[in-house]
């Protein structure tokens, strides 16, 4: 067996991110903005938007939330079929001073799990924030997927009363089909964080 | 995303833990519960992959890519390196964001209340893309230190901040690149959470090979991502 480099130790992304990653406001063009649609996307168009709160329960101003995840028909752009894919499925927000992030964007299809059955439709998150020394991986599940959840591997690794706070809630407001998810770092909802 | 492929662990050991008090603000954005493990599925092996229309002619030049009346005050240096595996296998064509302070440690972002200059010819951001073997370069200025609310006279280390992809998303690294023999990394708890034996990996080493005549100073910076493990793993491991 070879002897393994070590990996280069994480460090926090800190405050002042948003001029480099989240750039748009700033004038200059992002390798990600927050929205994957466009109008002519397949699939039910969604507004995925949540906060990101701390263990106080005061809003985390300076969170980049990314999201990665798969077209309407469960497709992503980086898996052997993925040429064929609607859209690339990486997004960037940055929070804003109430803590919160926006993403416009369809609801993923389902993709095939550990066994080749496949996983409730879901996406996947990458947390990090000043105050993060690590940057942090959850998923996001919906709530008008009942039964797919209830037969989700990945939800399955999940203690019961805490499987909750991986479950975004559908709102309708206007025309507009919201799924709301908020992100708690620490305190009684902590949201249940990956390794993965 | 490379087929057949799961990666290894994240080795816990090597990196900071999620809560470290003299870092102030871990304690209340830290999470407190043990991580959950989940396998690796088609979602986490996946991962946003990036090519050269991304790229900018000069985003890897922060001395030149917002340039407007000419050059930026400071020290120019070259910061150029390798991402690799834990195998010491190249990671091609991967994407890397940096962004830093100009040389007074002021950054452009509009937070920062440091009263030190701003640069009219200095943003601080820039990309580029690993070549084949793994290489990636940058020219840009030296950073300056700043101060932070964090304790009584604390300053940040210059740094420079780097964001890598790899090639899942998995791989996802977001660290900070610090310069050999600064008094300041004795002070800073972000760079002291590392656990003591890993700290030298986020330290640059000074590169004479690097360092181009009449023009800057080269510092060597390589980047270890996780890479595949040596055996498959077991779902749900
Ligand atoms: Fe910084």
């Amino acid at each position: 067996m070879t002897r393994r480099l070590g990996q280069t130790p994480s460090q926090t992304v800190g405050p002042y991110f948003a001029y480099a990653l989240t750039p748009e406001s700033y004038g200059y063009r992002g390798i990600a903005t927050n929205r994957l649609v466009r109008p002519e996307t397949p699939g039910e168009h969604i507004v995925l938007e949540g906060r990101v709160l701390d263990g106080a329960g005061q809003p985390v101003e300076d969170a980049l939330v990314e999201i990665w995840q798969a077209d309407a028909r469960g497709r992503y752009a980086d898996a052997p079929d993925g040429g064929q894919a609607d859209f690339l499925g990486f997004a960037r927000c940055g929070t804003d001073g109430e803590g919160r992030f926006r993403f416009e964007t369809v609801k993923p299809g389902p993709v095939p799990g550990p066994d080749g059955r496949p996983m409730a439709p879901h996406i996947a998150v990458c947390l990090t924030a000043r105050g993060l020394l690590n940057h942090l991986f959850t998923r996001i599940y919906f709530d008008d997927e009942a039964e797919a959840n209830a037969a989700d591997p990945i939800l399955q690794k999940v203690p019961e009363d805490r499987r909750h706070t991986l479950i975004a809630r559908r709102e309708a407001r206007g025309e507009a089909v919201i799924y709301r998810f908020d992100i708690h770092l620490q305190g009684q909802a902590e949201t249940v964080f990956f390794e993965v | 995303m490379r087929p057949n492929i799961r990666y290894a662990p994240v080795d816990r050991r090597s990196h900071p833990p999620m809560i470290h008090p003299p870092y102030r603000s871990t304690t209340h954005r830290g999470p407190t519960r043990p991580l959950v493990p989940i396998p690796q599925t088609l979602t986490e092996l996946t991962g946003p992959i990036y090519g050269h229309d991304a790229i900018g002619e000069l985003d890897h030049d922060l001395t030149r890519n917002a340039a407007k009346n000419g050059e930026p005050i400071g020290e120019r240096i070259l910061v150029a390196g390798r991402v690799l595996d834990e195998h010491g296998r190249p990671v091609p064509h991967t994407l890397i964001e940096i962004w830093q302070a100009n040389a007074a440690g002021r950054y452009i972002h509009r937070r920062d209340q440091h009263h030190a200059p701003i640069d009219p010819n200095f943003h601080g951001a820039g990309r580029c893309l690993t070549d084949e073997d793994g290489w990636y370069r940058f020219i840009t200025i030296r950073p300056g230190p700043y101060p932070w609310q964090n304790h009584a006279n604390a300053w940040r280390p210059p740094h420079i901040h780097f964001s890598l992809f790899g090639p899942a998303f998995v791989t996802r690294l977001i660290t900070q690149m610090y310069f050999p023999g600064d008094p300041l990394l004795d002070h800073d708890p972000i760079f002291q959470a590392v656990p003591a034996f890993a700290r030298e990996r986020l330290i640059a080493r000074f590169d004479l090979d690097l360092t181009q005549p009449e023009f800057a100073t080269g510092y060597r910076f390589d980047i270890i991502l996780r890479g595949p493990a040596e055996t498959p793993m077991e779902d749900g491991r």
